[in-house]
């Protein structure tokens, strides 16, 4: 269980798009267009880059630790306390763009060692609810 | 992400401490001597591990003679799969945004 433990502090949302990967590589990177879909930002597309995003709610702390235009995007996520890292991967489809997006509770000088790691927390769950069950 | 959460992250985050707590939830409730046997440190090792693990609300002890038997409480697990949850609900908002652009950014 000691993967699943490890992965439950991730989260992975995918979609396939019907869209080329060019354009959403657009709506990744543009400031502008970043404020459109996900919050104000002063992103810039640049290794080391600090950038911020701005809500109602509160601030998030990023640096870009990945770029790979077109095709990858990994940047820090630091927000109360917890320090993420979110990781964009674009994939061309016959029909567009499968588009993942991989939030995973880890520093950034660990994501090298992270990248690839399934998403097990469902399975992880299952177990939870199972044990609970015996515990009952 | 409030207080609890952040300690319940960094108490998880160290792999030791975080196979003794597993172990607690395959094999049930263990004396402190039995873990150390399985955990490849030293018993003060594992003590403090232990004792960092019922901080986070992950562990209860329960003494009985000389011995201390610890048992898991995954039920301390909650927040961090409420906040997995928030996260993945929080990400699928925003593809739908995301894809409403894409679409606004054809015409």
């Amino acid at each position: 269980m000691t993967e699943t433990l490890t992965e439950i502090r991730s989260v992975v949302v995918e979609r396939e798009l019907s869209h080329p990967p060019e354009k959403i590589w657009r709506a990744l990177t543009q400031p502008q267009l970043i404020a459109e879909w996900l919050m104000k930002n002063d992103f810039k597309p640049v290794m080391d880059h600090r950038f911020s995003l701005r809500a109602d709610w509160g601030a998030v702390d990023c640096q870009v630790l990945a770029l790979e235009p077109n095709r990858a995007l990994s940047y820090s996520w630091g927000a109360y306390g917890l320090e993420s890292v979110v990781t964009w991967t674009l994939t061309p489809t016959p029909g567009g763009t499968h588009l993942r997006m991989e939030q995973s509770g880890f520093r950034p000088d660990q994501v090298q060692a992270y990248q690839g790691a399934k998403a097990g927390w469902p399975r992880f769950l299952l177990e939870l609810e199972q044990l609970l069950a015996r515990m009952d | 992400m409030p207080d609890s959460h952040d300690l319940l992250f960094r108490t998880l985050a160290d792999p030791t401490r975080r196979a003794i707590f597993e172990r607690l939830c395959r094999d049930g409730e263990q004396t402190v001597g039995a873990l150390t046997a399985q955990a490849g440190v030293s018993q003060p090792a594992v003590s403090k591990h232990l004792g960092l693990l019922k901080l986070a609300g992950l562990v209860r002890d329960r003494h009985q003679g000389r011995q201390t038997h610890y048992c898991a409480q995954p039920g301390a697990l909650t927040p961090l799969i409420d906040w997995t949850s928030q996260m993945a609900g929080f990400w699928e908002d925003r593809f739908d945004d995301l894809e409403d652009l894409l679409k606004r950014m054809d015409q």
